[in-house]
């Protein structure tokens, strides 16, 4: 019963959270962060009582308003998938979060598994956006669909394998294990034994999360608005929400993986009562600040074009991560655990990644760069076209 | 005799009938109504495009959802009557509109236009060029997927509006050129507050450069896109900045001069392929950049230059040109505009014709589509910079 009644209190905790705070936060710190980069001035008619709180109550106001709308629906559509699309998104949106620790004692489930239910489930996101375009019947939905389905299937790969690396260093699976690992002193966290990893799953989790420069899904000037284009109302939101809650689970990862989860640094935790809070507060700070990062990358970068983005994703970037794994699962073999020599060895292992990947690049830019391969299939597709 | 040589002329050409899409037969082939209400179709434009999954096949430009018919209106309205309308041809740049009509019936009367009125001219086409090319360079980069710069040439547009109201009391459509001069004289402390405008503008465009000219993403989504060679720009009769990013050096306020540009110094820049091949969509996009700081430069130009005095030719109030026809033709924002007007030498005009350049860009895009993807068709239709209404008129 006391049992039942703690995780229940946990999981009405984790999901005011992410999605009583979080989310509407993230709503409105776009805005304002945008106008900001915009040069405008962004949400402020929003009030109450003529107290206009920098246009906080603007995700509220945008609640009210969606809610009360229609929810038009194309005639054409298939009835059940139609209606079902949105559920799947939202749903392996949210659902990932019951294995994320944002404290030492604030996880709702640790499962054995712990990173790879993550990847398990956040995969199935892509049944969401896939199903949306094709039962709503509509040209633009099918595109996005289409490219929404190429590019997070691809992407994941990378995803997964950049993790891989991590797990190699910590030899373990389990979230909280993983944080747990990393206490002590900073130098303990992710980012500094793999930081060629935490650059390639930062790129692969924009991907995910089909925010610009990978927001082709959408690809508003092009496909209107993509698979959701024939949704509104609440449904519309989840699929919207379920976009910025996949956003701060990846920055969530992000935290656990590579900056330490809820561990202070150099503070050890020994069940203190302040220490709960605290780490709390830090892996809650850690979470926002990458997941502001991602929006600044957002409203600075324009979109890549379908071929582009998986060129990227399947010559450089996938290529990468693999010689990551191989050179971590080397180093972590080699030298004697926890050492100093090991921590060294794998920085120069990185940073060798990194050199044959420029190397690489480089090489590749001669005769071979991003584009030059697509022209020369464009071109023979229009020879194709013309006969 | 004539419908016997219309026939002979339109014979090559098979059949062409309205219902060409309907017999269409799809292999493998998606049919996609691109348009008219979509967000980067810049107005009301239609395109009914032919994909074979993400590559275009063909695309048609289905033009005519824009059509006013304003020169139709012409026919209908006194000579200075006509000049609001102008305005509506091309509201992005509605001051070489003006500018092209009111030379066309001065070159019918065979008014002289004093000087200072040319200066001032000058200075609005020109302001108004800046304001055109940037929602050009904000509206390519917000088709590429980035809205910050879009957001940020709006902001430099709206100072010159700001400036241009001051100059005439309108923001889009100025109705500020009169047939024989100008309407107003520029107001105490112009040149003053114009320059303090063109020294923070051209500081800022540096800004603007970082964030999405040089931007890598940016430049390989436009490098070899769409490339228009040499010969293809002068067959399809491409002009002004469109015709220049193909490596034609050819500028009428250069090449055919008018109004005070004999007098003012200032280089046409000649697309060079800045990042891939000569003609592609990068050309005509940074062209424009180039092209902003020639106008900014004309603009100073002229402010140093003018002297005192009148603005406006003695013009009888009830207009009558004597019968007879009249071109003229202007570098507008969007390439050589003309006018040709027509008069039986009534208070109203016979015939009124604008040739502009939004028109014959877009016989370019079903040649040009071929083989491009869907997002290279938005970018390549925002980089010819097309307006609606100054298709269809």
């Amino acid at each position: 019963m006391e049992l039942l009644l703690i995780s229940t209190l946990k999981v009405i905790l984790v999901f005011a959270i992410v999605l009583g705070a979080l989310s509407p936060l993230a709503g409105w710190a776009e805005r304002r962060q945008s106008a900001m980069i915009q040069d405008r001035v962004g949400p402020n008619r929003a009030s109450i009582g003529g107290f206009r709180a920098w246009g906080l109550f603007h995700p509220i106001a945008d609640v009210i308003k969606l809610m009360t709308k229609e929810d038009f629906v194309p005639a054409t559509r298939n009835r059940y998938l139609h209606t079902a699309a949105p559920m799947i998104a939202f749903w392996s949106a949210v659902v990932t979060f019951a294995v994320i620790p944002f404290g030492p004692w604030l996880q709702i489930a640790n499962l054995d598994i712990g990173v790879l239910f993550i990847f398990g489930i956040a995969s199935l996101g892509v049944y969401g956006a896939t199903i949306a375009g094709w039962a709503s019947n509509n040209k633009y939905s099918l595109l996005g669909a289409l490219r929404a389905s190429a590019m997070m299937l691809s992407y994941e790969v990378t995803l997964g394998l950049t993790v891989v690396g991590v797990l190699i260093c910590f030899s373990t699976v389990g979230a909280q294990e993983l944080v747990v690992a990393q206490a002590g002193p900073i130098w303990n966290w992710g980012i500094f034994k793999q930081p060629v990893a935490f650059v390639l799953f930062f790129v692969a989790a924009m991907a995910a999360t089909k925010r610009a420069p990978f927001d082709l899904p959408e690809g508003e000037s092009e496909i209107v608005a993509g698979y959701f284009l024939e949704y509104s109302g609440m449904k519309f939101v989840m699929f919207y929400m379920g976009e910025y809650i996949e956003m701060f689970l990846w920055s969530a990862l992000a935290t656990v993986l590579f900056f330490g989860g809820w561990q202070i640094p150099w503070v050890p935790f020994e069940g203190q009562t302040w220490y709960e809070f605290a780490g709390v507060a830090k892996f809650l700070a850690v979470l926002v600040a990458i997941a502001f990062l991602q929006m600044t990358v957002r409203w600075t970068l324009p979109r890549f074009r379908y071929d582009q983005v998986m060129d990227l994703g399947w010559k450089m970037l996938l290529p990468a991560s693999i010689g990551n794994v191989v050179v971590t699962a080397v180093v972590i073999i080699a030298t004697p655990a926890g050492g100093v020599l090991q921590r060294v060895a794998l920085l120069v292992g990185n940073a060798v990644v990194v050199l044959v990947a420029l190397a690489v690049a480089a090489a590749m830019k001669g005769e071979n760069k991003i584009g030059v391969t697509t022209e020369a299939l464009r071109t023979q597709r229009s020879e194709e076209a013309v006969h | 005799m004539i419908q016997d040589g219309a026939a002979e002329l339109f014979k090559d050409l098979g059949e062409i009938d309205s219902g060409q899409f309907e017999h269409y037969e799809p292999e493998e082939e998606m049919i996609l109504n691109m348009g008219p209400q979509h967000p980067s179709t810049h107005g009301v434009l239609n395109f009914i495009v032919f994909t074979d999954g993400e590559v275009i096949r063909k695309a048609v430009p289905d033009i005519g959802y824009l059509h006013r018919s304003i020169e139709k209106i012409g026919e209908t309205v006194t000579w200075p009557g006509f000049m609001p309308y102008t305005d509506r041809v091309d509201y992005v740049a509605a001051m070489t509109a003006n500018e092209g009509y009111a030379m066309a019936v001065e070159k019918l009367m065979g008014l002289a236009v004093p000087k200072r009125a040319h200066y001032c001219r000058a200075i609005a086409s020109e302001l108004g060029r800046i304001a055109s090319h940037m929602i050009a360079l904000g509206a390519i980069a917000m088709d590429i997927g980035a809205v910050t710069p879009f957001l940020w040439c709006i902001g430099h547009r709206e100072r010159i509006n700001d400036l241009l109201e001051e100059l005439c009391g309108a923001r889009l459509t100025f109705n500020y050129v009169r047939i024989g001069g100008v309407s107003w004289d520029l107001p105490d402390g112009y040149a003053a507050k114009t320059n303090k405008f063109l020294d923070e503008f051209i500081g800022s465009l540096y800004e603007f450069q970082n964030l999405i000219s040089n931007n890598p993403i940016f430049v390989e989504r436009l490098r070899n896109v769409a490339i228009v060679t040499r010969d293809e720009a002068i067959d399809y009769n491409l002009v002004g900045p469109n015709l220049r990013a193909s490596g034609v050096d050819w500028d009428l306020r250069r090449d055919m001069p008018y109004s005070i540009y004999p007098e003012l110094t200032f280089r046409v820049p000649v697309g060079q392929g800045w990042a891939g091949t000569v003609g592609d969509s990068y050309d005509r996009f940074y062209l424009r950049f180039l092209e902003i700081q020639e106008s900014a430069f004309m603009v100073r130009q002229c402010l140093l230059q003018m002297e005192p005095g009148e603005i406006m030719a003695k013009v009888p109030r009830n207009l009558k040109p004597p019968a007879g026809e009249a071109y003229a033709r202007v570098e507008a924002a969007r390439g050589d505009m003309g006018y040709y007007v027509v008069s039986d030498g009534g208070p109203i005009a016979y015939r009124v014709r604008a040739r502009t350049g939004s028109f014959a860009a877009m016989g370019m895009i079903e040649a040009k589509s071929r083989g491009l993807m869907v997002a290279d068709l938005v970018a390549f239709i925002a980089s010819l910079d097309v307006v609606a209404p100054e298709i269809d008129r």
